[in-house]
């Protein structure tokens, strides 16, 4: 499989209004393969999500440049999908409206728009709320929306940045198996930041590990349990080899970051 | 070893603060300043406390408003006072609002009108009436100028910094989905900040209240304003205590209104 999305040499370094710079993202090279699901796991504040940012072209890096399918990324566009840790719903329009927003926008005829957004509704089970408001929705059913508002948009990756950190761990784990197994039946590029461990894995065909600020990918580890994947390899012996692993990587960084 | 219990004290959840009262108990309570205004008014001036001359009394105010409808045509002042109002509040909001939603949502547009505006905005609408006479008479359009002086710098100000301080992340989001500068404008800064934007025309539309009836004051041969000056070369404070309650329900009924559109419009933003 063909390298779909390829970082290279992107650095991010902020200036503040007074003029001191901080080093938030070293040079990273980085290479996520056509329908891959890769996390970046990385303690609080290491640079993660700039790095998603940056893809997103939310963001701009001060160094290197971002790939997709070989075209430079030089803005924000439909062709990544984004899903962010905030509620980001449009909270005027129904959970319907929201799912088509970027339909509507890219001018796709009304019918269409409709059995797109339906089909999607029933994907993440939303079914019965397409004419409710965001607000009259609990936290994980928000979430649904906008992963579901995400793919209704047919993106070529899906950018996610810990997008089940302000959920509890039931609904966060539910959500989790939700949005695996939509990946497992609808092959899709995924770039997936957390700080969970286990979700990482779990999630993952491979797991990068960001360092400390300023960030760069310390590790990666492929992981490697077949499809579709069921809740209870979270026990296994592998697993746990992974996350004895992993939580050794990721100690060490939380305490260089806390030494900063 | 058990610590010992707090005396249990009954709690008077009513005067708990924040605490919410039932509908009617709020209706009641309104209701009842009202009525204790009145009395103690009524007591004041129908007890001789106070001279006539000064303060009339609630019954001779009732007697003189309805002299002032059936004898006065009082309802023509009525309306030129609320068509001046409306015709100054419209064009202003006609202009404010959509040049306000300009500079919200483009910065260097807000650095060019901003200074401008704010300085604008503490010029006194009543001063100029001078030299709104001078400029445009005497005749209606002086009058709807003081309103649109008074209320087109503070719509513009006011709904600039309600577009402008749209949430970033729902921008953002757009972005992703594909949204372009002129999307993200119709889409999602004008809709998320219209709820604000109707309470700021809801607000502005009681200042203008004020405004028209000092433009009244002053060179008018009709309106609330007419009338009251009138009142006063007769020391006829009953008519002018009549006014001004006609102005304030006239406000109030346009508030409520206001407030109820507002309601229905905008649903999902206070959900």
């Amino acid at each position: 499989m063909k390298n779909q999305l390829s970082i290279r040499g992107v650095s991010r370094v902020f200036v503040s209004p007074k003029g001191q710079k901080t080093q938030a993202l070293t040079p990273v090279d980085f290479d996520v393969r056509e329908n891959d699901f890769v996390t970046i796991l990385g303690p609080s504040g290491c640079g993660k999500s700039t790095l998603l940012r940056i893809v997103a072209g939310l963001d701009h890096p001060t160094a290197g440049t971002v790939l997709l399918d070989g075209q430079k990324v030089e803005g924000p566009g439909a062709d990544r999908g984004m899903v962010f840790q905030s509620y980001t719903l449009f909270p005027w329009l129904t959970i319907e409206q929201n799912i088509r927003f970027g339909l509507r926008e890219r001018g796709m005829p009304e019918a269409q728009q409709k059995e797109r957004a339906d089909y999607f509704i029933a994907k993440v089970g939303l079914r019965g709320f397409e004419q409710h408001f965001p607000k009259q929705l609990s936290g994980g059913m928000q979430q649904r929306t906008a992963i579901a508002r995400a793919l209704a948009n047919d993106p070529k990756i899906l950018l996610l940045d810990e997008p089940f950190g302000a959920l509890d761990n039931q609904t966060r784990v539910l959500m989790q198996e939700l949005l695996l197994g939509i990946w497992e039946s609808a092959q899709k590029t995924v770039l997936f930041v957390t700080h969970d461990i286990d979700e990482a894995i779990f999630m993952a065909n491979r797991v990068a590990v960001f360092s400390a600020r300023p960030g760069r990918i310390k590790t990666e580890i492929a992981v490697n349990f077949p499809h579709p994947r069921h809740y209870t390899i979270k026990t296994s012996p592998e697993f746990m080899a992974i996350k004895a692993q992993l939580t050794e990587e990721i100690r060490a960084e939380s305490m260089a970051a806390d030494v900063h | 070893m058990t610590a010992p219990a707090a005396p249990e004290r009954p709690r008077r959840r009513s005067l708990a603060p924040l605490e919410p009262v039932s509908p009617r108990t709020q209706w009641l309570l309104g209701l009842g300043f009202f009525v204790l205004f009145f009395t103690v008014w009524g007591v004041f001036t129908l007890g001789g406390l106070v001279s006539p001359t000064f303060l009339a009394s609630p019954v001779t105010m009732a007697r003189e408003g309805w002299l002032l409808f059936t004898e006065f045509n009082f309802i023509h002042d009525i309306g030129m006072t609320v068509w001046r109002v409306f015709g100054g509040f419209l064009l202003a909001a006609v202009i404010a609002v959509p040049l306000g939603i300009a500079m919200g949502a483009h910065k260097g547009l807000e650095a060019f009108l901003e200074p401008f505006v704010s300085f604008c905005r503490y010029l006194p609408a009543s001063a100029f009436i001078p030299l709104l006479i001078l400029w445009a008479g005497i005749g209606e359009l002086q009058k709807v100028l003081v309103i649109f002086i008074g209320s087109v710098f503070q719509i513009l100000l006011m709904v600039a910094v309600a577009v402008g301080s749209a949430r970033k992340d729902l921008v953002e989001a757009a972005y992703t989905l594909g949204a372009q500068p002129s999307g993200i404008v119709k889409r999602v800064l004008i809709p998320g900040a219209a709820p604000e934007i109707a309470e700021i025309l809801r607000l502005v539309l009681g200042w203008a209240w004020t405004y028209v009836i000092v433009a009244e004051l002053i060179g008018s041969s009709s309106g609330i304003g007419h009338m009251i000056t009138d009142s006063q070369s007769l020391l006829n404070t009953g008519q002018i205590i009549f006014g001004i309650i006609v102005i304030g329900l006239i406000g109030l009924i346009s508030d409520f209104a206001f407030k109820a559109l507002n309601r229905r419009l905008f649903a999902w933003s206070s959900l």
